[in-house]
C-alpha cells in the first residue's frame, strides 16, 4: 500500500489540535491557502487519447509536471483540457503512478523511451516500484553497456584523430593497441604475426628427424635441428630480436609502465624470449644443458602471443578464468573418485605376481584411463576381484564425468546469477537507504531554509530575500506550518546536524566561564535579541541550504512517499535507537544549571573564538554579544528568555 | 524485533493474519448517515472517502500503517509513540483499526467542531486509559512522545527533564484543586480562560 503523503497532510494538520492546549506560546498563523474549489475531474488529452482523473489525484505529487502549476502551460482553453503531444501508451503508466503510488515499467517498451517520458513528466527513475525495479535497472545497464561498446568500437574503427599535441609515446601506444590506425602499424602487426608463426614452426620442425646425407653410414636419425644447427640458430636469433624489439617498444610506449609489466601479455613476451638469452649465457656444459633444454620448452609459449591477434583466444581465456571455481569443484570430485578406486584396485591386485599395480599412485593412472573410458590397456587387472572393481570403475567413470558436468554447470550458473542478484540487491538497498536519508535531509533542509527566510524577512534585508527565497508549493507551506507549530509547542527548534554538533561541542568547552556573561545578558529586552543576527552569515547559510535543497527539491516529496513502501523497514527502529542515544548523550560534563547559561555564550560558529566573544559581550552591545550567539531566527528567543533570567540569578 | 522474530519462527501464522486483515473489508455506512454524524458536506465526504479508499483499499487502517504514515511528516524525530496515542484517540470503538467512520468523525470534530468539542477531543487524547482523569504519568507519556518528534537536532539542546518540566507547568495551570489529576471540567475551564489557546483554536479550520 502506497501512502500519498499529500493526502494525509490535512489529517496530520487536523491532529495538531492535540498540541494546542500544551503550547506555551501562540502558534503561528496558518499559511494562506487559496480557496480550494471542490474536487473536479480534469481531462488530459495525450495525442488524442483522453484520460480523465480527479484533480486531487494529480495534486498528490506536487513535484511533478502534472502535480504542479507547470501543467497550466499545456492547458488548451478552447477544449478545456490539458494537451500533451507524447506517447499515450506510456502515459498510462505515468497516470497509474499518481493513482496507485507505484510506477511500473512496461515490459515491451524500449527502456530509453520510458526514461524520456519519465524525464518529461518530472518523475525520478528511482520511483519505479519494487516489482519492476530490478528489471528496469538490468535493462538500463544492458543498454548503457551496449551503447558504450558501440561507442568504443566506433572510436576504434574511425581511428582516433591524431591530436596535434600527442607525443610519440602516445602515438606509438595507439599504433600498438589499434593496428588499423595506420599502415605502418598494420605492417608491424603482420610482421610480428609472421615471425611468431615462423618461430613456432621452427620449434616444431627442429625436432623432425631428417635423413642425413647417404655418405654417412650407417644413416643415423638426426633431428633437423641437429642437422642444420646454424640455420635454426639464425632463425631463432632473428625471431628473438624482433620480439625483444617489440617488447621494448611496448614498454616505452605504455602509459603506465608498472601496469604493463604486470599484465599477462607482457609476461608471456618475457617468458618467450628469456630462454634464448639464458641459453646464450649458459656454457655448453653437459650437466646444465639438460636444464637448458627444458628451458627451450618455454619457447612454445610464443604461441600465446597470438592472443594479441585473436579476439577469440582472449575470450576463451576470460571464460576459463571466470569458471575457475566450478572447474575446481569438478576436479575435486574427480580426485576423490580416483583415489577411492585406485586404492580399491591396488588392494584387489596386491596378491598378483608381476602386477602393474605396484602402488596406489601407480593405480591412479589406471583409474584415470578407465574412468575417462580411454582404456589404453597398459595396465590391466588380472584377479577376478580386480576385474569386478575395474568394471565398476569404468561404469562409474561414465556417470561421474558425463552426468554431473551439465548439472554442475547449470547449477553453478544459477547460483552465480543468484549471488549477483543478492549483491545487486544489497547495493540497491544501500543506494535506496542513502536516497531516503537524502530525502529526509532534504525536507529538513527545506524547513530550515524556510526558517532562514523568515529570519531574513524580519531583519528586512530585501536583496537576500530575492536570492534565497524559494517558491514553495502549498503542500510545503502547510507542512512547514505544521513543523513550526510543533516547535512552538515544545519551545525547541529544529536545527541541522552541523549546528547541533557545534552547539554540543561548544557546550562541553563553554563550561563555567560563561557565568559572568550570562549575568550581563539579564537585563536585555526581547527586542534587541531579534535583529542582531548577522545578515552576512545568514546569507551564507541560506545559500548553502539553497544549494542543497535545490538538488533534492524534485525528488523530496516522492521520496517521502517511498518511505511508506518499506512496510517492515528498519527505519523506525533506527530512529528510536537514535533517540535512545539522545538520552545517553545528555550525560554531559557540565551539570544542568550551567547548561542553559553556557548556551547563551556560545560563539557563533565557526569564525568566532571564545576569546573574541568575551570582550564583546560585556560591552555596550551586551545584548548583541549574547544574541549573536543565538540562531538568527526570531522564533526561539522569547521562550528562552525567562529561563535564562531564572537560571543566571542562581 | 519481537514480532520479526516471531515471524521467523512461525511464518505461516503471520502471513495468515496478514491475509486476514487484508481480506477483511470494511464498507462505510451510507453517505446520508455520515452527513448526519458529521459536519461535512456531501462533496467533502466524497472527496475524503476517495482519498481514504485510495490509500487503504480494504477500508481499514491498522496501527502500523498509521504510524508509518504519520512518521513521514516528522523526518527528524520519532513519531511512533505519538502516532500510537493518536491512533487510540481516533479509534473510537477500540477494535484496533480505524475505519472511515472513525476517521471522518474525528476530522469533523477537529475541523468543524465547536471549541468545546475540540477541547474534549484533546482531553480524550491525553487521557490514555480513558478513565476521565489525566494523571501526571499519562501527561508525561504524551509529552515525551511529542518531544520525541523533535528528534535529536534541536536548538536549544533537548534536556532530559524538559518534558517533565513542561508537564509540571501544565499541571500547575490546569489542576485547580491540586489533587494530582486533571478532570475534564478543570481542563475545559482553564483552556477557555487562556487567550493563547483560544486564539489558536481556529488555526486549522481551513485544512480541508
Amino acid at each position: 500500500m502506497a501512502a500519498g503523503v499529500a493526502t494525509w497532510l490535512p489529517f496530520a494538520r487536523a491532529a495538531a489540535v492535540g498540541w494546542l492546549p500544551l503550547a506555551q506560546q501562540p502558534l503561528p498563523p496558518a499559511p494562506g491557502v487559496k480557496a480550494s474549489r471542490g474536487d473536479e475531474v480534469l481531462v488530459v488529452n495525450v495525442s488524442g487519447r483522453r484520460f480523465e482523473t480527479w484533480k486531487n489525484t494529480l495534486d498528490r505529487y506536487p513535484d511533478t509536471l502534472l502535480g504542479s502549476s507547470e501543467k497550466e502551460f499545456f492547458y488548451d482553453a478552447d477544449s478545456g483540457e490539458y494537451f500533451f503531444d507524447r506517447d499515450p501508451d506510456m502515459f498510462r503508466h505515468v497516470l497509474n503512478f499518481y493513482r496507485t503510488g507505484r510506477l511500473h515499467c512496461p515490459r515491451q517498451e524500449c527502456i530509453q523511451a520510458f526514461d524520456e517520458e519519465l524525464a518529461f513528466y518530472g518523475l525520478v527513475p528511482e520511483l519505479v516500484g519494487d516489482c519492476c525495479l530490478e528489471e528496469y535497472r538490468d535493462r538500463k545497464k544492458e543498454n548503457a553497456e551496449r551503447l558504450a561498446e558501440d561507442e568504443e568500437a566506433e572510436q576504434a574503427a574511425e581511428g582516433p584523430a591524431l591530436r596535434a599535441g600527442s607525443s610519440l609515446r602516445q602515438r606509438l601506444w595507439r599504433a600498438f593497441e589499434n593496428p588499423h590506425t595506420s599502415t605502418a602499424a598494420l605492417v608491424f602487426y603482420y610482421v610480428t604475426g609472421f615471425f611468431i608463426a615462423v618461430s613456432v614452426i621452427a620449434n616444431v620442425v627442429e625436432t623432425i628427424p631428417c635423413r642425413g646425407p647417404t655418405l654417412l653410414s650407417p644413416p643415423r636419425e638426426h633431428s633437423c635441428g641437429e642437422r642444420f644447427p646454424t640455420a635454426f640458430f639464425c632463425m631463432d636469433t632473428a625471431c628473438v630480436l624482433i620480439f625483444t624489439g617489440e617488447y621494448l617498444l611496448r614498454l616505452f610506449a605504455a602509459p603506465s609502465r608498472c601496469r604493463f609489466l604486470r599484465s599477462v601479455m607482457s609476461l608471456i613476451d618475457v617468458v618467450a624470449i628469456l630462454p634464448y638469452y639464458i641459453g646464450l649465457f649458459v656454457p655448453k656444459n653437459e650437466d646444465v644443458s639438460g636444464a637448458f633444454v627444458t628451458l627451450r620448452v618455454f619457447r612454445v609459449f610464443r604461441i600465446f602471443k597470438f592472443s594479441r591477434h585473436s579476439q577469440g583466444l582472449r575470450i576463451l581465456g576470460y571464460t576459463l578464468k571466470s569458471c575457475a571455481s566450478e572447474l575446481g569443484f569438478l576436479l575435486f570430485s574427480l580426485t576423490m573418485a580416483i583415489i577411492i578406486f585406485a586404492t580399491v584396485m591396488f588392494y584387489a591386485e596386491k596378491g598378483t605376481k608381476k602386477t602393474n599395480f605396484t602402488s596406489i599412485p601407480a593405480a591412479f593412472w589406471y583409474t584415470i584411463v578407465t574412468m575417462t573410458t580411454l582404456g589404453y590397456g597398459d595396465m590391466v587387472p588380472s584377479t577376478i576381484a580386480g576385474k569386478i572393481f575395474g568394471s565398476i570403475c569404468s561404469l562409474s567413470g561414465v556417470l561421474v564425468i558425463a552426468l554431473p558436468v551439465p548439472v554442475i554447470v547449470s547449477n553453478f550458473s544459477r547460483i552465480y546469477h543468484q549471488n549477483q542478484r543478492a549483491d545487486k540487491r544489497r547495493a540497491q538497498q544501500k543506494v535506496r537507504l542513502a536516497r531516503i536519508r537524502l530525502a529526509k535531509s532534504g525536507t529538513t533542509n527545506a524547513f530550515l531554509q524556510y526558517k532562514q527566510n523568515r529570519g531574513l524577512e524580519d531583519s528586512g534585508s530585501g536583496e537576500e530575500q530575492a536570492l534565497c527565497v524559494r517558491n514553495r508549493s502549498a503542500f510545503e507551506k502547510q507542512h512547514h506550518h505544521l513543523l513550526h507549530c510543533l516547535e512552538k509547542t515544545t519551545c525547541h527548534e529544529f536545527t541541522d546536524e552541523l549546528t547541533f554538533n557545534e552547539a554540543l561541542g561548544a557546550v562541553s568547552l563553554g563550561g563555567r566561564t560563561s557565568r559572568s556573561t550570562s549575568v550581563s545578558s539579564q537585563p536585555v529586552g526581547p527586542g534587541s535579541l531579534l535583529s542582531s543576527c548577522c545578515p552576512r552569515r545568514a546569507k551564507r547559510r541560506a545559500i548553502r541550504l539553497a544549494n542543497s535543497t535545490a538538488s533534492v527539491s524534485r525528488g523530496s516529496m516522492q521520496e517521502l512517499d517511498t518511505l511508506a513502501g518499506l512496510r517492515r523497514s528498519p527505519v523506525p527502529q533506527s530512529r528510536s535507537s537514535l533517540n535512545a542515544k539522545l538520552h545517553d548523550n545528555l550525560d554531559l560534563n557540565c551539570d544542568s544549571r550551567d547548561f542553559v547559561a553556557a548556551i547563551i555564550s556560545i560563539p557563533t560558529p565557526p569564525a568566532n573564538t571564545p576569546d573574541e566573544s568575551q570582550p564583546s559581550s560585556p560591552g555596550g552591545g551586551g545584548g548583541g554579544g549574547a544574541s549573536s550567539t543565538l540562531r538568527n531566527s526570531s522564533l526561539g528567543t522569547p521562550c528562552l528568555l525567562p529561563e535564562t533570567v531564572k537560571i543566571s540569578s542562581l | 524485533t519481537c514480532s520479526t522474530l516471531l515471524g521467523l519462527c512461525a511464518p505461516p501464522d503471520t502471513s495468515d493474519s496478514e491475509l486476514e486483515l487484508s481480506m477483511v473489508r470494511h464498507q462505510p455506512e451510507g453517505l446520508e448517515q455520515l452527513q448526519a454524524q458529521t459536519k461535512f458536506t456531501k462533496m467533502e465526504l466524497q472527496s475524503l472517502y476517495r482519498g481514504f479508499k485510495n490509500e487503504c483499499p480494504s477500508g481499514l487502517v491498522d496501527e502500523d500503517t498509521f504510524k508509518l504514515i504519520y512518521a513521514q511528516f516528522f523526518p527528524q524525530g520519532d513519531a511512533t509513540t505519538y502516532a500510537h496515542f493518536l491512533f487510540n484517540a481516533f479509534d473510537a470503538d477500540g477494535n484496533g483499526a480505524i475505519c472511515f467512520e472513525d476517521f471522518v468523525v474525528g476530522l469533523s470534530i477537529l475541523l468543524r467542531g465547536t471549541v468545546q468539542e475540540k477541547l474534549k477531543w484533546a482531553f480524550n487524547l491525553y487521557d490514555i486509559n480513558k478513565d476521565g482523569y489525566i494523571t501526571k504519568e499519562e501527561m508525561l507519556a504524551i509529552m515525551k512522545s511529542i518531544y520525541d518528534m523533535m528528534g535529536r537536532h534541536t536548538y536549544p539542546l533537548l534536556r532530559e527533564d524538559a518534558p517533565l518540566e513542561h508537564v509540571e507547568r501544565f499541571f500547575q495551570k490546569m489542576d485547580r484543586n491540586q489533587d494530582g489529576v486533571v478532570t475534564i471540567d478543570e481542563f475545559l475551564e482553564t483552556c477557555q480562560k487562556d487567550e493563547n489557546i483560544m486564539s489558536s483554536m481556529q488555526l486549522f479550520e481551513n485544512v480541508i
